[in-house]
């Protein structure tokens, strides 16, 4: 498969002063289109500052990300994210919140009237069009992060990056927005890239899982696969043997050859 | 009720006139009690304040009564404002005329005045919220130039503009600038990192940033600034305006003093307090309708 996003070669650095520590060290990877590839690693490996990296948010000190064959280093919709905290600006009705998004990127290539069609289609993607003209501190935080979904959907990126999105819910919650994730994903056939600390998160919906070794220097520890067809069902793979003997290699990985030490 | 229904439903429809009336009696009561409560609150808010009035008032009466007092007592106060009172709108040209006038010329000079102010510092505050090398650069003059007590401004203003008008409403601006320029760029510097993201993310240009995110983000910390930038500036304004003569409440004041009215230096106190609160409210209620919703995030 031709790669479709490649990170070449990232390492991190960050200065402060005279001090400085290697967050990220020689990451390589690559992604198909339509692949979803989830990241995980125990806490202050370098996770998140990797998804900043792709989202451009945060300059690599060496080596690029490349995106179609081209290098990108700034933000932009193409790489759109769903943060953690959904960061809806709560000033803008849910409505207003994906339109914002949609605005830019469709500024030239579709009119007034197709824009909004194309902000309430996304809502109704997530199915959220009852709640429209509400303001984020009148949501769930289960829904604030559906529409979070909804504004990066809504710029039709080329990769979706989910920076832990359901980090913040309940149990119950977070598994009904995984679902809805795979079936958009299943829907739409989006490249994701999802940041994670579950690892029944991770083998459920990735076709790939990308382990990170603990930092200072954090680095890619083994890639694993999980031939498992979609479209997956919660239920029938509890007992599933693949989807077992693909959540104990993972919880091998983090708790007996990469155990998290506290001191680091 | 749950179970009375029920109970009934089987019953005759002769049993179900009773219970509609029986449902609707308990309602009166309801709302009876809501007006007897808020009147209650209302009530527990007006009448303390009223009782210290009262009671402040006679305390005057009593002690600006005798004879040989230097302060008239509010009986006299009343009588020889009356007029004042009760026609503000005269105009006999000149100086003389009705306290509207007077007051409303105050009030344009703020609003000259504070507009600008309000335009310079929020324009001012995003750069040094935004810029850390505008802080750096800009800061420490602020501060000390924020010291500087009104007044001290104007003979430097009065030698600029060689006029009365533009000097005061200078005086305004330069009185009413520095709690905004200050609130603003704390509010601009507390801007979450996700907003700042988010429109990186979008590639909102500086501009769209400047109305979509910065503004509504550090509203309201820009309308506590623009709160205590309008009660300065009215404390500037009658100060200044004592100085420069002419037409405003300031030198109304000054006027009387200077005739001996203390009736009138009274009346004038009263008015200018009024004002200034309603000032102060308009402020808060504005800022209260702009930021709706948005202190919550």
């Amino acid at each position: 498969m031709k790669a479709y996003l490649k990170l070449d070669h990232v390492d991190k650095v960050f200065t402060r002063g005279k001090v400085s520590s290697e967050v990220l060290k020689d990451i390589n990877l690559s992604l198909g289109k339509g692949e979803y590839i989830s990241i995980i690693g125990h806490s202050g490996c370098g996770k998140s500052t990797m998804l900043n990296i792709i989202a451009g948010l945060t300059r690599a000190t060496m080596g690029g990300v490349i995106l179609e064959d081209r290098e990108v280093n700034s933000p932009g919709p193409d790489r759109a994210v769903v943060f953690q905290n959904h960061s809806l600006l709560p000033w803008l009705t849910v409505y207003q919140n994906v339109r914002l998004g949609v605005d830019k990127v469709f500024a030239k290539t579709k009119s007034r009237a197709e824009r909004d069609e194309w902000t309430m289609h996304n809502l109704n993607l997530v199915q959220m069009t009852h709640a429209k003209d509400k303001r984020p501190s009148e949501i769930s935080g289960g829904m604030k992060q559906r529409v979070g979904i909804a504004r990066a959907l809504a710029m039709e990126p080329k990769v979706l990056l989910l920076d832990e999105p359901f980090g913040a819910l309940d149990a119950l919650t977070r598994a009904h927005l995984q679902d809805s994730v795979m079936a958009l994903h299943q829907k739409l056939g989006n490249t994701i890239v999802m940041i994670t600390h579950d690892v029944d998160e991770a083998v459920l919906l990735s076709d790939r899982i990308v382990m990170m070794t603990n930092g200072p220097s954090a680095t890619i520890g083994e890639v694993l696969d999980v031939p498992l067809a979609r479209p997956r069902q919660r239920l029938e793979l509890a007992s599933n043997p693949v989807y077992l003997d693909c959540r104990k290699r993972v919880l091998e990985f983090l708790y007996e050859r990469h155990k998290f030490v506290e001191a680091a | 009720m749950n179970m009375q229904a029920i109970k009934t439903e089987p019953a005759t429809a002769l049993a179900k006139p009773p219970v509609a009336s029986v449902a609707l009696s308990p309602k009166q009561p309801v709302s009876f009690d809501r007006y007897a409560k808020m009147a209650k609150e209302t009530a527990a808010r007006v009448i303390p304040p009223l009782i210290v009035v009262l009671l402040l008032g006679v305390m005057w009466e009593l002690l600006c009564r005798r004879t040989g007092s230097t302060l008239p007592p509010p009986s006299k106060v009343y009588k020889d404002t009356k007029e004042l009172i009760f026609d503000p709108f005269f105009d006999n040209g000149g100086l003389d005329k009705g306290l509207f006038w007077h007051i409303s010329a105050s009030l344009l000079r703020v609003a000259y005045g504070y507009s600008l102010a309000a335009v310079v510092g929020i324009g001012l505050g995003t750069l040094v919220g935004q810029s850390v090398w505008a802080m750096r650069g800009l800061d420490p003059i602020f501060q000390v130039l924020r010291t500087i007590p009104p007044l001290a401004w104007l003979p430097l203003a009065l030698a600029a503009f060689r006029d009365g008008q533009p000097s005061a409403i200078f005086v305004i601006f330069i009185t009413s600038i520095w709690p905004i320029i200050i609130n603003t760029a704390v509010g601009i510097r507390n801007i979450p990192q996700d907003y700042r993201n988010v429109a990186a993310v979008v590639q909102l240009n500086p501009v769209e940033f400047f109305w979509k995110v910065m503004l509504p983000a550090a509203a309201p910390y820009i309308f506590t600034g623009l709160r205590i930038g309008i009660g300065l500036s009215w404390l500037a304004i009658i100060a200044a305006e004592m100085l420069i003569g002419g037409v405003g409440i300031g030198f109304f004041i000054w006027d009387a003093w200077n005739s001996s009215h203390m009736s009138e230096i009274i009346l004038a106190l009263f008015y200018v307090g009024i004002v200034g609160f309603v000032l102060d409210r308009l402020i808060a209620a504005l800022g209260k309708l702009v930021t709706h919703g948005t202190s919550v995030s």
